[in-house]
């Protein structure tokens, strides 16, 4: 079993690489651009028996820091 | 009167801190991170400046899950006292003992320079060499200073008197100038300038110097 968890900075907490980024598609002529967060994706290769509710105990304990970051767990 | 510094692959303030500590007159001991106790009968822990296991993940997430750090843990919440400079402070918040989190810095870069830091509490061991309102000189060295902590928490902190110090000139964006933060018995100071960095004349300050004194101070008379 395959996971694909994506985790975000949360709403409302300042993301200066993703504000850096904007500006430069901005200089690069993408001026439609409103907005930009970046966040990360980590693949997680399981073993039989795993569940869901183990992958979300991984963010919870490690993967994330639900103090700054949101997350989301996809299974594959 | 006894300090543990503990070391992480990829510290590189651990001798400066243990260093600190002796000159204050502390017998100092270095814990590895693999190991899952302390030694008996310490008074109070270092948590170095460096990168612990390279930053991955985030800065202090690898390190905050170590044997050490458990032990760690377990000395503070025991009313054990505590110092985490730089990583140090970010292992302390992901472990939880202390509330918020250092985010990339605002301007997106690592500033290493020495700066303008306002005492903003001397009800603490650590602070209580200074008076509240001294401006005193010492070095960031970091990419990810930024103090953020939810409105509520750094309420919170405000009315509990647990800001230790603030910036004079916000470097990095931290949430209302935060630079460090005591726990809610003010044993445990998280910061991300480093006073073991301003304690000595060949550092080209001693500024940090009364930290680690109030700090013996403090610990020889208990």
């Amino acid at each position: 079993m395959k996971a694909r968890v994506h985790v975000m900075l949360k709403n409302g907490v300042l993301d200066p690489q993703g504000e850096a980024v904007r500006h430069a598609l901005g200089a690069l002529g993408f001026d439609k651009v409103e907005g930009v967060r970046q966040g990360k994706v980590i693949d997680l290769e399981l073993a039989e028996g795993a569940t869901e509710a183990d992958v979300t105990e991984m963010c919870e304990k490690l993967l994330a820091n639900t103090v700054i970051e949101s997350y989301s767990v996809e299974i594959q | 009167m006894k300090a543990a510094v503990v070391v992480f692959p990829g510290s590189n303030c651990d001798r400066d801190l243990a260093v600190a500590f002796e000159q204050a007159g502390f017998e100092v001991s270095m814990v590895w991170h693999k190991d899952s106790q302390l030694p008996e009968g310490v008074d109070i822990v270092g948590v170095p400046g460096g990168f612990s296991y390279g930053d991955y993940l985030r800065c202090g997430a690898i390190a905050a899950q170590s044997p050490i750090c458990k032990a760690v843990v377990a000395h503070a919440e025991r009313g054990g006292y505590a110092l985490g400079v730089c990583n140090g402070f970010q292992i302390l918040t992901e472990t939880g003992v202390l509330p918020g989190a250092l985010l990339r810095n605002a301007g997106l870069k690592y500033i290493c320079k020495t700066i303008a830091l306002s005492v903003a509490t001397s009800d603490s061991a650590f602070t209580q060499g200074y008076t509240a309102g001294d401006v005193i000189g010492v070095p960031i060295a970091h990419h990810d200073g930024n103090y953020y902590a939810d409105d509520a928490t750094v309420q919170a902190l405000k009315d509990q008197d647990r800001i230790a110090f603030t910036y004079v000139d916000n470097p990095n964006g931290s949430v209302a100038d935060i630079a460090g933060i005591l726990s809610e018995n003010r044993r445990v100071l998280g910061m991300m300038p480093h006073p073991e960095r301003a304690a000595d004349e060949g550092h080209g300050g001693t500024d940090g110097v009364a930290m680690f004194r109030a700090l013996s101070g403090l610990l020889t008379a208990a």
